[in-house]
């Protein structure tokens, strides 16, 4: 490969965050030499690495949710852990009608999924508001619901956790009959597709461009800035509620204080790693879903080397510190100097 | 260095990842002097200035300044500020929440034990202010003045801070006929202290008015250095276009006459609170109808209020004959309406997108969410008008922030050209844009008049808007107060009629 | 030649931000007054109960008011909750397991505080990395090493520091009736003068010193202050740097009330330190605020807290709930406020 093919390629899109994973996967091989190997026991897909698609699906979804929000309005919604345990309370607590723990259904599924996910979306809507149209900082703006998401939602399940222990509703989080594939796994991949169409079929994905970049532009040539931010944080809650869903059908129960729990952190971290800038602007969606995965595939890197739960996130802080580092444009100015420097000097001694 | 040199640029070279920015550019300034920096867009006039400044590093030369044996490098505006070189910028860069005194002293504040001394800030802050005659007080906070109020503050600053070299660049773009008169007795002061001023102007005429020696810049090489009185308009602007220019050439000459008057657009006591009171306005198919008044008069109120930028309260709209109602941007465009807005930073570029999605925008939001254009399209339409507006890009595919300021006007007058509007505002088109590209879009809008596009033009320029227009409405202090046209189209005439009342007075 | 009258300058004596502020200090009185009139039975009238609000949350009001200085210049840390359950934890080890002074843990607590603003710090000033994700680095990285240090409680018995904690400083003709006509005299804690001492330290730098200044200026316009001659990126840093001492020392301060060290500590703190610092009036695009304010904030989150325990039967998850809401109300107010700025310039 020549110098011009290897520019060309360091300087896509994707090139770091695809390095990062692959850095991460590197280091989850030599710690754990069987890291790649898939297997099928019971007829359901085991290995490693099926264990780190698997669970990297909700951190997918919100991350998607995450790369709007962040690009359309330059700031982060840190609710959607909180969303999503409000989403997997309303659900279950329908499920269940009002009891502690059931076996059996008490109301159809496709309403209590249905309602779930309009909460959710009226999180994303509430959020919405008050950052589209009352202008206040997203961050600031999602810190409400934060802090009162998972209060709202122990008020809902009357301050216990709900259990459903139906088979039919351990589909999401589980398998789909015969299908040796994790169900999250497709609902990831799913929602992906789909959103990334909508984004590339329609203008809204210019739209979103745009409006992060300038509003006030965006405005005057005829776009409803207003109404595509609010859309964006609409589009996160409803995300959210789907991977509260996800996360709750797992363990088949509304665990609202566990439910997400720093899953916003993951997600922003996600959509950062993915070579998103968290000001707004252009944005790439894959970005954000490879980041997710290195995430998770990070965690599993830790776990593997017996790090506890609770010390886990010393070492993701480390990571994530390197890898945002690295792509500060600070830092990678610096580097530059230092390299033609490193020529000049070079060419001075050859002289 | 001699001795009534107080500031020496030598062979100044700069070069930006693809662009030779500045090449080996002499620079001389005397003590005492007021000197123009001229030069068309791209001609390296900010860069100048931002490597004298220590903004941007130099790659080659070298800067002398009295007082100092050995050459000196700034490496940033801290740098420049203690060799004594003092700049005010065209965005006053100032703090909004902090009071007037605080920004006249930042960094320098009077101390008391330590401590700062409030109450002596305060009090010199006032003496200051009343000593270059600006209307504000020490303790206002500073995003509660108007923004020319601002602008003399920001000045008030540097002068304060006794500078041996004091950039303007820019300084008079926002500010009024009365403004910009203090703002040159206030240059006239300092001159005859010593102090040498670095005047960076778009302005012809106030370079002929208040300066001692102009320099021109063109594609980034020097092309002279001259003193005033040896250097006629028509000769100035040649050298800094490269061409012989008649800058009195009358481009109407071709342009007919209307004959039907079919009107496109009618505002009947349009009018929005507290910005432009309820007005008439009538342009017609085929016409160029201007808007003149003083900086502040509501020129742009007045469109923006048409367009739906900024809603109106009162009135009624007709859009060839018809009422419509415009709610928003979107609601004007669909009727055939375009606006290029007076600031493009603000409200026109979308810095990080690309010349293509830039020029396709407007045309976009217009078609609706649910059809997208085609890539092949969308390209099309780019290569058209980067064509056709000779834009200046390395592709279609360049961020748009990467284009000189000229440039990017050109962009965004192109986004609107693709809508193909019927009626088609332009409020400030050539702000910031060399004169022989100014022609052309003047040109450009006779031409779009001609094929029966309605225009209004708005300009600071008055000679502009005379070149261009069959007529004028005419603001004074946010109304519509009356029109001119036909005879009375010339610079007296506007001046008279902006003045109103007795204009002897 | 006709003239031109530039917009109207203001002549409000009050502006927008003193008016949030009144707006801040009315509500709590409102909230207080109330508390003192439902609860009068239960004692909340007492002046005692006054004065704990301060003692509960001395440590609070030092780390929301180091919150205010970041927040001002634009920024904020997210990971004062995890530093200081980080010092009480290492307190607390240091003093039981390995036998430290009172006083060496004053310094480990501070030199903690310190780490974290520097490392912060830098990386936010000079590598220009956004806040939120630095702190939020910050966050996870104390919270975990809070757990590697130990993952069960340590209650912390060093006598000096117990008799810190427990030392009642008696307060002169303040005081309440008891049933039996006794008085009882109120009293505070040391901690509470040591915060408002550090307070009040905080309100005269920021007012009155070099620095207090540039930190508005940068937080006003960092460009400007930069074209201005401020050395942006060092301004940044070292209030980053004294935020962190001041987490460091609210640490201290937080310690001395809980006496020990746990890894569930102080969750959900920087919430209350942030809510506390935007309540109090700073304004969350920066430019604005003052540790005076803070208090404010501070007393009423304590208020809302004194409320629903002396309540008696509503879930704690409402103190976040209330807290949320009000947050939210500012939040808008500010919004509002901004707006009606924006329209009259």
């Amino acid at each position: 490969m020549n110098k011009d093919s290897i520019k060309k390629i360091t300087s896509m899109r994707l090139f770091l965050p695809i390095v990062c994973l692959i850095a991460v996967l590197l280091v989850n091989l030599i710690t754990t030499p069987g890291f790649f190997k898939i297997s099928i026991n019971n007829g359901v897909l085991y290995g490693y690495i099926v264990d780190v698609v698997n669970r990297a699906s909700e951190l997918v979804i919100l991350a998607v949710g995450m790369t709007l929000v962040t690009a359309a309005s330059g700031g982060q919604d840190i609710s959607v852990g909180a969303v999503m345990a409000v989403a997997a309370a309303v659900c279950c607590q329908i499920l269940s009608g009002g009891e502690v723990s059931v076996t059996e259904l008490a109301a159809p599924m496709a309403l209590a999924i249905i309602a779930a996910i309009l909460a959710s979306a009226l999180c994303g809507a509430f959020n919405g508001f008050l950052v589209a149209k009352m202008n206040i900082q997203p961050m600031v703006a999602t810190l409400i619901l934060y802090t009162a998401g998972r209060g709202i939602g122990q008020l809902i399940t009357a301050g216990q956790i709900t259990y459903v222990r139906v088979d039919s509703y351990k589909v999401f989080g589980g398998y789909i009959g015969k299908i040796p594939v994790p169900t999250p796994i497709f609902l990831a991949i799913i929602v992906v597709i789909i959103v990334n169409l909508i984004l590339k079929k329609t203008a809204l994905g210019l739209y979103i461009e745009s409006v992060g970049i300038n509003g006030t532009a965006s405005r005057l040539v005829g776009l409803n800035s207003t109404l595509i931010k609010f859309l964006t944080y609409v589009i996160c809650g409803v995300l959210a509620g789907i991977a509260g869903i996800i996360a709750s059908s797992r363990i088949y129960s509304a665990d609202v204080n566990n439910i997400g729990l720093n899953l916003e952190m993951d997600a922003i971290l996600a959509v950062a790693l993915g070579g998103n800038v968290l000001g707004g602007g252009k944005f790439s969606l894959m970005g954000s879903v490879i980041g997710a995965y290195t995430i998770q595939a990070l965690t599993t890197t830790l776990y593997a080397m017996n790090v506890k739960a609770d010390q886990l996130p010393v070492y993701k802080a480390i990571v994530v510190v390197i890898i945002v580092t690295l792509q500060s444009p600070v830092f990678q100015s610096f580097i530059a100097k230092q390299r033609a420097k490193k020529a000049a000097a070079a060419v001075e001694g050859g002289k | 260095m001699s001795n009534d040199v107080v500031l020496s640029m030598k062979d100044i070279s700069k070069t930006f990842p693809g662009v030779k920015a500045l090449q080996h550019v002499d620079f001389t300034l005397r003590k005492g002097e007021i000197h123009a920096l001229m030069g068309e867009n791209g001609a390296g006039k900010s860069t100048l200035i931002k490597v004298l400044t220590g903004v941007h590093s130099l790659d080659g030369g070298e800067i002398r300044i009295a007082g100092s044996d050995a050459p000196i490098i700034n490496k940033s505006p801290q740098d420049a500020q203690s060799h004594g070189i003092s700049t005010v910028y065209q965005e006053v860069n100032l703090c909004p929440n902090l009071s007037v005194a605080e920004n006249l002293f930042i960094g320098r504040e009077p101390r008391k034990l330590g401590f700062i001394d409030w109450h002596t800030m305060n009090k010199k802050s006032t003496e200051l202010l009343k000593s270059l005659d600006i209307d504000a007080r020490a303790t206002d906070k500073l995003e509660e003045c108007s923004l020319a109020k601002q602008q003399m503050i920001a000045i008030a600053r540097a002068v304060d801070m006794k500078c041996q070299v004091l950039i303007l660049d820019e300084p008079t773009s926002s500010l009024d006929d009365e403004e910009v008169e203090k703002l040159f007795v206030l240059m006239r002061r300092l001159r005859k202290e010593g102090v040498g001023i670095i005047f960076v102007t778009h302005f012809l005429e106030q370079v002929y008015a208040v300066c001692d020696r102009i320099t021109v810049l063109r594609n980034g090489t020097l092309v002279g250095e001259y003193p005033v009185k040896e250097l006629p308009r028509v000769e100035l602007v040649a050298k800094m276009m490269g061409k012989n220019f008649d800058d009195l050439a009358d481009i109407k000459g071709d342009h007919k006459a209307l004959e039907k008057f079919e009107p496109v657009i009618e505002a009947e006591q349009v009018g929005r609170k507290g910005s432009i009171k309820p007005f008439d306005f009538v342009v017609n198919k085929g016409e160029v109808v201007g808007l003149t008044g003083l900086l502040g008069s509501g020129r742009s109120e007045l469109v923006r209020a048409i367009y739906g930028a900024d809603k109106p309260d009162t009135g009624k709209i007709k859009v060839n004959g018809k009422e419509v109602k415009i709610n928003s941007p979107l609601d004007a465009m669909k009727q055939g309406m375009a606006y290029l807005p007076e600031d493009r930073k603000k409200d026109g570029i979308l810095a990080d997108l690309s010349v293509r999605e830039n020029i396709i925008i407007a045309l976009q939001a217009k078609r609706g969410m649910f059809h997208p254009m085609s890539r092949k399209e969308m390209e099309e339409a780019a290569d058209k008008y980067i064509d056709m507006l000779q834009i200046k890009t390395a592709s279609r595919e360049t961020p748009i922030k990467s284009l000189s300021g000229g440039n990017q006007q050109k962009v965004i007058i192109g986004r609107w050209l693709l809508t193909n509007p019927d009626y088609l505002i332009l409020d400030e088109p050539t702000r910031g844009i060399d004169i022989g590209t100014k022609t052309e879009i003047q040109k450009l809008v006779l031409d779009l008049a001609d094929q029966g596009m309605a225009v209004t033009f708005i300009s600071s320029e008055v000679e502009e808007m005379l070149r261009t227009c069959s007529r004028m409405g005419v603001l004074r202090d946010g109304k519509k107060v009356g029109e001119i046209s036909g005879d009375q189209l010339t610079q007296e005439g506007v001046m008279k009629a902006i003045a109103g009342g007795d204009s002897n007075e | 030649m006709a003239k031109l009258k530039a917009t109207t300058d203001s002549n409000r004596k009050i502006n927008g931000n003193t008016f949030l502020l009144i707006i801040t200090i009315a509500l709590f009185a409102v909230m207080y007054i109330a508390g003192m009139v439902i609860f009068a039975d239960k004692g909340f009238a007492k002046p005692q109960m006054f004065l704990n609000l301060f003692i509960s949350n001395a440590g609070l009001l030092v780390i929301a008011v180091g919150q205010t200085i970041v927040m001002i210049t634009g920024g904020i840390d997210i990971s004062v909750g995890s530093i200081t359950a980080l010092v009480c934890m290492v307190m607390a080890n240091q003093m039981e397991n390995h036998g430290m002074s009172a006083y060496a843990a004053i310094a480990v607590a501070l030199v903690i505080g310190l780490a974290f603003g520097i490392v912060q710090g830098f990386l936010i000033s000079y590598l220009e990395i956004q806040p939120f994700i630095v702190s939020l680095a910050g966050l996870f990285f104390g919270r975990g090493m809070t757990s590697m240090v130990s993952t069960e409680m340590i209650s912390i018995k060093n006598e000096t520091f117990l008799a810190w904690a427990n030392a009642k400083i008696y307060l002169p003709f303040i005081g309440s009736y008891s049933k039996s006509g006794k008085f009882h005299p109120a009293y505070i804690y040391p901690t509470v003068i040591v915060a408002l001492i550090i307070v009040a330290i905080i309100a005269i730098v920021m007012k009155y010193t070099k620095f207090g200044r540039e930190v508005y200026a940068v937080g006003g316009n960092a460009q400007s202050a930069l074209m201005m001659g401020l050395n942006v990126k060092k301004i940044k840093f070292k209030a980053y740097v004294l935020e962190g001492l001041l987490a460091g020392c609210g640490g201290f301060l937080f310690c001395l009330n809980s006496c020990a060290g746990f890894v569930e500590q102080a969750k959900g703190l920087e919430m209350d330190a942030i809510s506390a610092s935007v309540i109090g009036g700073t304004l969350l695009s920066g430019g604005v605020g003052t540790p005076f304010g803070t208090i404010f904030g501070v007393l009423i989150k304590g208020t809302i807290t004194s409320l629903i325990t002396t309540q008696g039967t509503l879930s704690s998850w409402w103190v976040r709930i209330v807290l949320s809401a009000l947050l939210c109300f500012f939040i808008v107010l500010q919004a509002i406020f901004a707006r009606m700025k924006k329209k009259n310039a």
